[in-house]
């Protein structure tokens, strides 16, 4: 009789998630930001959180990004926690946030150098992975130019470009859309999309633009800081009782005005 | 979840991060020539115009580290050399506020190198910068008879990166404690001519202890006099241990409420009310 080779042998571990937020709570002086959050973003998937401004998506990226520190819970990045291990967590992301970041007065290429270079990769390293991945990005052409030369939706390519060029497990973006006009938005999520696929990255995409989110996406609602939803994009319809995002949506978080107004955008 | 095994940043990317950060505010400044002319043309008038002016009324007698009488422009000389670090140290400071603003210091603080680090990096960075814009003025300053003893070109490097270090740090320490730049760049001016002026920068202190026994004291007191006096020393071959302790340990104070208000957990960042305010 012949033994499978791993019959017996203890089962291994199963591998940590991308994100794994528990019980997070923060707030600033007596304003509550986020209230008891707990969420998970796996290996390899793409997960929307979901919710209007002001809901705490800003605030729960800089406790991800250790901006600050988070003073209840916990928050580990593939198994490294945040506040213990800044260093091993922080190795393993890439983060695009709300605002931009890209350094005008510098070329695109001067820019991801830089970016590499605070992640310990020196010039030479620096310099091939990002012409690769600006070639995967379509702007290997505009490596040279200053930044203030490209549009928004460049800029913001570029933005993804450095998130990724120390080659992180996990990519969060802060609604990386706002400001951009509909094509192009549509070739950033696709861009984001083909990334997940290509480097099996988890992906955590805060938006409150309903059309960023597909079927069979991870969906987490975050409504005045607290997870009012969290499941695939069906089972976020199944639990409100709806037929499209939008409506449920809407049921989930109570038809307020400002909630509204979000939705409809 | 925890992950067995200890992860360990490599010594070498310590190295590299040091250097892409000198690099990038390299490119910055050389982006900037505005910036390298007015740090030059700044101390230039003083030098030019100022100090030839002041040469017949103000007379210097014999004190260390002269061994003989000198001219106005030769004793300015040092303070002008102080002054360039004092406006580049908060330069560089006025430049984080400007990354704060815009972003680009969530860039910074979210490499897995320590903050520390990070901050000290910055630092090391301007104090490069600072080093091209002194030497550039002694340059020119020879041409008008400041000629210091060559080995003072030398020995001044070490005193300019510990005064530069002193200056930077309390630039930074500022720039942690303001949200915008209109806000900052106004108080540099309640910083920068108030410390300058108070100090041995421009009149020995003896001359000053002479007219006013008040102002005396606030010169003793102003961190910026002990920076001048390292640096005047170090021009003409000499070490004054008293005033390199002093601005070593103002470094060393500035440095560490500096490194804490940048602290994730302790810092200012940490109770500006909202992401949006911690840029």
């Amino acid at each position: 009789m012949t033994t499978p080779p791993h019959e017996g042998a203890p089962a291994a571990a199963p591998a940590p998630a991308a994100l794994a937020v528990r019980h997070v709570t923060h707030e600033f002086g007596t304003r509550k930001a986020l209230d008891d959050v707990s969420l998970t973003v796996p290996a390899g998937s793409f997960t929307a959180l979901l919710g209007p401004n002001g809901a705490g998506k800003t605030t729960l990226f800089s406790l991800v990004t250790r901006l600050y520190d988070n003073r209840s819970g916990a928050i580990d990045v593939l198994g490294r926690d945040v506040r213990r291990e800044p260093a091993a967590a922080l190795s393993a992301l890439g983060v695009v946030f709300q605002a931009r970041t890209l350094d005008l007065e510098l070329s695109v290429l001067e820019n991801l150098l830089y970016h590499a270079a605070l992640h310990g990769i020196g010039f030479a390293a620096g310099r091939r992975r990002a012409l690769e991945l600006l070639d995967v990005d379509g702007l290997a052409d505009r490596a040279r130019d200053k930044v203030r030369n490209l549009s928004g939706g460049q800029m913001r390519r570029v933005e993804i470009v450095r998130a990724l060029i120390h080659r992180p497990r996990l990519l969060l973006l802060d609604e990386p859309t706002v400001g951009l006009d509909i094509a192009s938005r549509a070739a950033l999520v696709a861009l984001v999309r083909r990334l997940v696929a290509q480097e099996s990255l988890g992906v955590l995409w805060a938006t409150h633009i309903i059309e960023e989110i597909a079927p069979g996406d991870r969906v987490v609602v975050l409504h005045r800081g607290r997870v009012r939803a969290d499941g695939t994009y069906e089972d976020i319809l199944a639990q409100a009782d709806a037929v499209e995002l939008g409506a449920a949506f809407l049921k989930l978080v109570g038809n307020s005005g400002d909630t509204a107004a979000e939705a409809a955008a | 979840m925890s992950v067995p095994g200890r992860f360990r940043l490599p010594l070498s990317g310590y190295l590299v991060v040091l250097v892409g950060i000198c690099w990038r505010e390299g490119l910055r400044f050389l982006n900037q020539r505005g910036r390298f002319l007015s740090a030059l043309v700044r101390p230039l008038v003083w030098l030019f115009i100022f100090a030839a002016g002041f040469r017949s009324v103000l007379g210097v007698s014999i004190i260390p580290p002269y061994d003989t009488y000198v001219l106005y422009e030769v004793y300015v000389t040092p303070g002008l050399v102080a002054m360039i670090q004092l406006f580049n140290g908060l330069q560089s400071s006025l430049s984080m506020v400007y990354d704060r603003e815009v972003g680009a210091m969530r860039i910074l603080l979210v490499s897995p190198y320590p903050r520390w680090f990070l901050l000290v990096s910055k630092l090391t960075a301007g104090i490069c910068v600072s080093l091209l814009q002194v030497y550039a003025f002694l340059a020119v300053a020879w041409f008008w008879e400041v000629e210091l003893p060559p080995i003072g070109y030398f020995t001044v490097l070490p005193a300019l990166m510990l005064t530069g270090l002193m200056l930077g740090a309390m630039g930074l320490l500022m720039s942690s404690l303001f949200r915008q730049m209109e806000n900052f760049a106004s108080v540099m001016n309640f910083v920068i001519f108030p410390m300058f002026f108070a100090s041995s920068a421009l009149y020995p202190l003896w001359r000053v202890q002479e007219s006013s026994l008040a102002l005396w004291w606030i010169c003793t007191l102003n961190p910026f006099t002990y920076a001048v006096e390292v640096i005047r020393f170090a021009l003409y071959g000499q070490f004054e241990p008293f005033s390199a302790l002093v601005v070593a340990g103002c470094a060393l104070v500035f440095l560490g409420a500096s490194i804490l208000a940048y602290d994730p957990s302790a810092g200012v960042m940490a109770r500006r009310g909202g992401p949006e305010n911690a840029k």
